[in-house]
């Protein structure tokens, strides 16, 4: 590569954090503050303090974990839009085992995790099923079972699982103290979801980069037909990337309910399912690029509750910066690739 | 119109796809322009016709200089160009495809087009139903569309991309009769891109022979083959004649056995091939070659009947016990149906290894064993090459190099279209080779020498049935011409 082509890669690399700081500045003046002080209270609130710092990693957990399983769901060429359906179905397999299971806390933990996944995968398996056997494609198989989730995790909140004290609708009672995660003192953050949401990504990296498996996952999502015919036994596998995202959504779900709310909440899932859809597109698509992106979606969610304190502008601003860089950064690959196809016909 | 191309300069990475090449086409005229696949016929092509810009280079029009940078202007200033696979969208109607490109303000004038497309169809002496479905008709048929579409549009000059691949000798008689009459009543301009050299003999006025992105000369007709074979390759190449081998155990046999879709039928077929032997399907494309094809492999299951892969009932049994037992096969789209664009040729090879693989890949020596198979297939390439970055031949070389070592049954589909002289040689000499380790052959061409040429026994398709299955030193061209169109012998 010549120096000027690396400049030019470079740059191109910067245009869409550029392009993003402008469209959010440009926001953030119509909404009447001023911006270098909003970004300061940005980054500020994301990493003041240790515990600020520890509360970014809380958030940014869960993405990890979701992100990379879809990274196998992604790599397949699928669009797994069920990741918040698979989260919440991971957290009533793990409500259920902390409800009804009365062991220790090194027995209890460890069964609440593959109760998670279990229940993850189940959800996403179905969601691989209906795609696969009955021709509905998954992006609307996904839509559809994560109302089914939701809605059936609200019945059991509000029937089975209803507190003995009033039926308001806040959630199950606290969970007995064997079924949380054992968290960092002083700190919200688990070191054992903080493991978990690693070791995923590790293995997700290492299973797509060097093992057959991957390999034949990325056959199918760049032409399945080819695949196929190579002798790729296409539908297991794409039911088999389907389960592990699933899983992999389970445990995020179980890291919810036992390291962070300590019981079962409505709203349990918080978008997560559908935010680790962008960190998994902006880290194009690589477990080494996850973990940076998250972290930064993480820091932009924590940093924008100071944000509502200190300039009283509303916390979905955060929102707004993301999808910004988002958009952004696709609309900088799509140039780019115009760019390239005009050059060489 | 007079059509002048002067020094076009056109790279692709480090390819000069063109390279200073310089046409000129007088009206009324048809000018060839040969050479073989990779020469950059295409891609000077796809320059007169606004789909790639080039680097250099001009183009003149009656004398004008013009510059157009999509093809909607090309077609504007009344250049449109055929392409090898027809542009068309077969969900649609004739006459909605013959709506395409016109700009008729927002509403679409239907009665007037349809007025439109029968005279000109008729004109040419096409049958074409502005009512059918386009993917209802033939590659022949789609051709004309698409002529009576251009010509609708304006179009003074008419590139034909490859226009005989995929179609039958009847509708190749069709289609230079309508060529001969663009250029000589209508006065156009036109040029036949082919690599095919009896079809640019019988046609053209005059031909433009492309080597490696530049002119390696021009000559007007008339001239004999053997100097554009020079032209063309620089040396004179001779064809080989066909070797006996001894058959040996039957290999495959269908038993009243047919195949039923939607589309179409293949009626009952009984048929015993034994190892080693080569058996062409000759017939019009979509009589049921193909379903033949693809259901021998597994991918379709039969309606009736049955398969045995030797001695073995396989009804009900999935694609890949099929390839557990040595079937293969080979579709025509490499880019669709057998390479898999964006990965590149070492891991292809890994994905194709049919025995048990460690779960981890040791990528080291994958590259080490693409290195080789590259090699000894003769493929322009590097293990880190991308497949779609291949020119077509070597696509087709690296299909067969992806191949198991050992096969019963191998079924293919056009194994050389779209291949020149001396690629299409080589992969038969590999298939030959094949042949002699005892694996039975099966395939499928437009080209009823080479399915004359390289096969024990023929097999006749019309319309979903099997004809007659036929000794190829028994028969001839004209027999399987009067077959193929739906005659008995």
């Amino acid at each position: 590569m010549t120096y000027s082509q690396r400049l030019v890669n470079l740059l191109l690399g910067l245009a869409p954090v550029a392009l993003a700081l402008m469209l959010s500045t440009l926001v953030l003046i119509a909404a009447g503050a001023p911006p270098l002080e909003a970004y300061k209270h940005l980054l500020q609130g994301a990493s003041e303090s240790p515990a600020k710092i520890a509360d970014v990693l809380v958030v940014w957990v869960p993405l990890a974990l979701c992100s990379a399983g879809l990274l196998f769901t992604f790599t397949a060429g699928l669009w797994n839009i069920g990741v918040e359906g698979q989260i919440i179905f991971g957290v009533i397999f793990a409500t259920w085992v902390a409800r009804n299971l009365y062991l220790p806390a090194t027995l209890l933990i460890p069964l609440m995790i593959v109760g998670g996944m279990i229940g993850g995968a189940l959800w996403g398996l179905l969601a691989g099923t209906l795609k696969v056997y009955g021709g509905v494609h998954e992006i609307f198989a996904g839509l559809g079972l994560n109302f089914i989730a939701i809605t059936t995790n609200i019945w059991l909140i509000a029937k089975p699982w209803r507190p003995d004290l009033g039926a308001t609708m806040q959630g199950t009672d606290p969970f007995p103290a064997a079924a949380w995660l054992p968290r960092l003192a002083g700190l919200r953050l688990s070191p054992v979801s903080l493991l978990l949401a690693t070791m995923a990504l590790v293995v997700v990296f290492f299973i797509l980069r060097g093992t057959l498996w991957g390999l034949q996952l990325k056959a199918i999502g760049k032409n399945a037909r080819s695949a196929y015919l190579l002798g790729i036994a296409t539908n297991r596998h794409v039911l088999l990337s389907f389960a592990l995202c699933g899983a992999l959504a389970g445990v995020a779900g179980v890291v919810q309910v036992s390291g962070v709310w300590g019981r079962n909440i409505p709203q349990i899932s918080g978008g997560i399912g559908y935010l680790s859809l962008l960190v998994a597109m902006l880290s194009g698509f690589r477990a080494l690029g996850v973990a940076p992106v998250a972290l930064f979606f993480a820091a932009l969610g924590v940093g924008a509750a100071r944000l509502h304190l200190r300039m009283q502008l509303d916390p979905s601003l955060a929102g707004v910066l993301g999808a910004g860089l988002v958009l952004s950064v696709l609309l900088v690959a799509g140039l780019r690739t115009r760019l390239l196809i005009s050059r060489e016909g | 119109m007079k059509v002048e191309l002067r020094g076009i300069k056109k790279c692709f990475g480090s390819v000069r796809a063109n390279d200073g090449v310089s046409l000129t086409v007088e009206a009324g005229s048809i000018q060839g322009l040969l050479g073989e696949n990779g020469a950059g016929k295409t891609t000077l092509m796809k320059v007169l016709s606004g789909f790639v810009s080039p680097e250099g280079g001009r183009i003149l029009l009656d004398g004008k200089e013009a510059l157009f940078s999509s093809p909607a202007q090309a077609i504007e200033k009344g250049i449109g160009m055929l392409h090898q696979d027809p542009l068309d969208f077969p969900p649609l109607k004739v006459l909605d495809n013959f709506l395409f490109g016109r700009d008729s303000g927002f509403l679409l004038k239907r009665a007037l087009a349809r007025k439109e497309l029968l005279e000109l169809s008729e004109r040419f002496g096409f049958t074409l139903d502005p009512e059918a479905y386009v993917n209802t008709l033939t590659v022949g048929e789609r051709q004309q569309l698409e002529i009576v579409r251009l010509l609708s549009l304006g179009v003074e000059v008419l590139i034909f991309d490859e226009p005989t691949t995929g179609i039958s000798t009847p509708q190749k008689a069709t289609l230079f009769a309508t060529l001969r009459r663009l250029a000589k009543e209508e006065g156009k301009s036109v040029i036949f891109v082919s690599h095919k050299l009896e079809e640019v003999l019988e046609l053209c006025s005059g031909v433009t022979v492309l080597r490696r992105g530049k002119v390696a000369g021009e000559i007007a007709m008339p001239c004999t083959s053997e100097e554009l074979v020079r032209l063309m390759f620089g040396q004179v190449i001779t064809t080989h004649v066909a070797e006996e081998v001894s058959l040996g155990e039957p290999v495959l046999e269908l038993r009243v056995w047919g195949v039923h879709t939607y589309r179409l039928d293949l009626s009952p077929v009984s048929l015993q091939v034994r190892a080693g032997e080569v058996i062409g399907l000759a017939g019009l494309e979509g009589s049921g070659q193909r379903l033949l094809l693809r259901a021998c492999a597994g991918l379709i299951k039969p309606s009736r009947g049955s398969l045995f892969l030797r001695g073995e009932d396989m009804s009900g049994k999935s694609y890949q016990k099929f390839l557990d037992a040595g079937v293969a096969y080979l579709p025509a789209g490499r880019l669709e149906e057998g390479l898999i664009p964006g990965l590149n040729l070492a891991e292809h090879f890994v994905l194709a290894r049919r025995e048990k693989a460690p779960f981890f890949i040791n990528w080291a020596l994958a590259r080490g064993d693409a290195g080789r198979k590259i090699e000894e297939f003769n493929i322009i390439g590097s293990p880190s090459t991308l497949v779609e970055g291949l020119s077509g031949g070597n696509q087709q070389r690296a299909l067969l190099a992806l191949l198991p070592d050992s096969l019963r049954l191998l079924l293919l589909e056009h194994p050389t279209r779209g291949l020149d002289v001396e690629s299409a040689l080589w992969v038969w000499d590999r298939l030959l080779e094949r042949r002699e380790e005892g694996t039975a052959i099966l395939f499928t061409s437009t080209d009823l020498d080479e399915i004359l040429e390289r096969s024990d026994r023929i097999s006749v398709f019309s319309g979903g049935k099997m004809l007659e299955i036929l000794d190829a030193s028994q028969t001839d061209v004209e027999q399987l011409g009067y077959l193929i169109g739906g005659n008995r012998g």
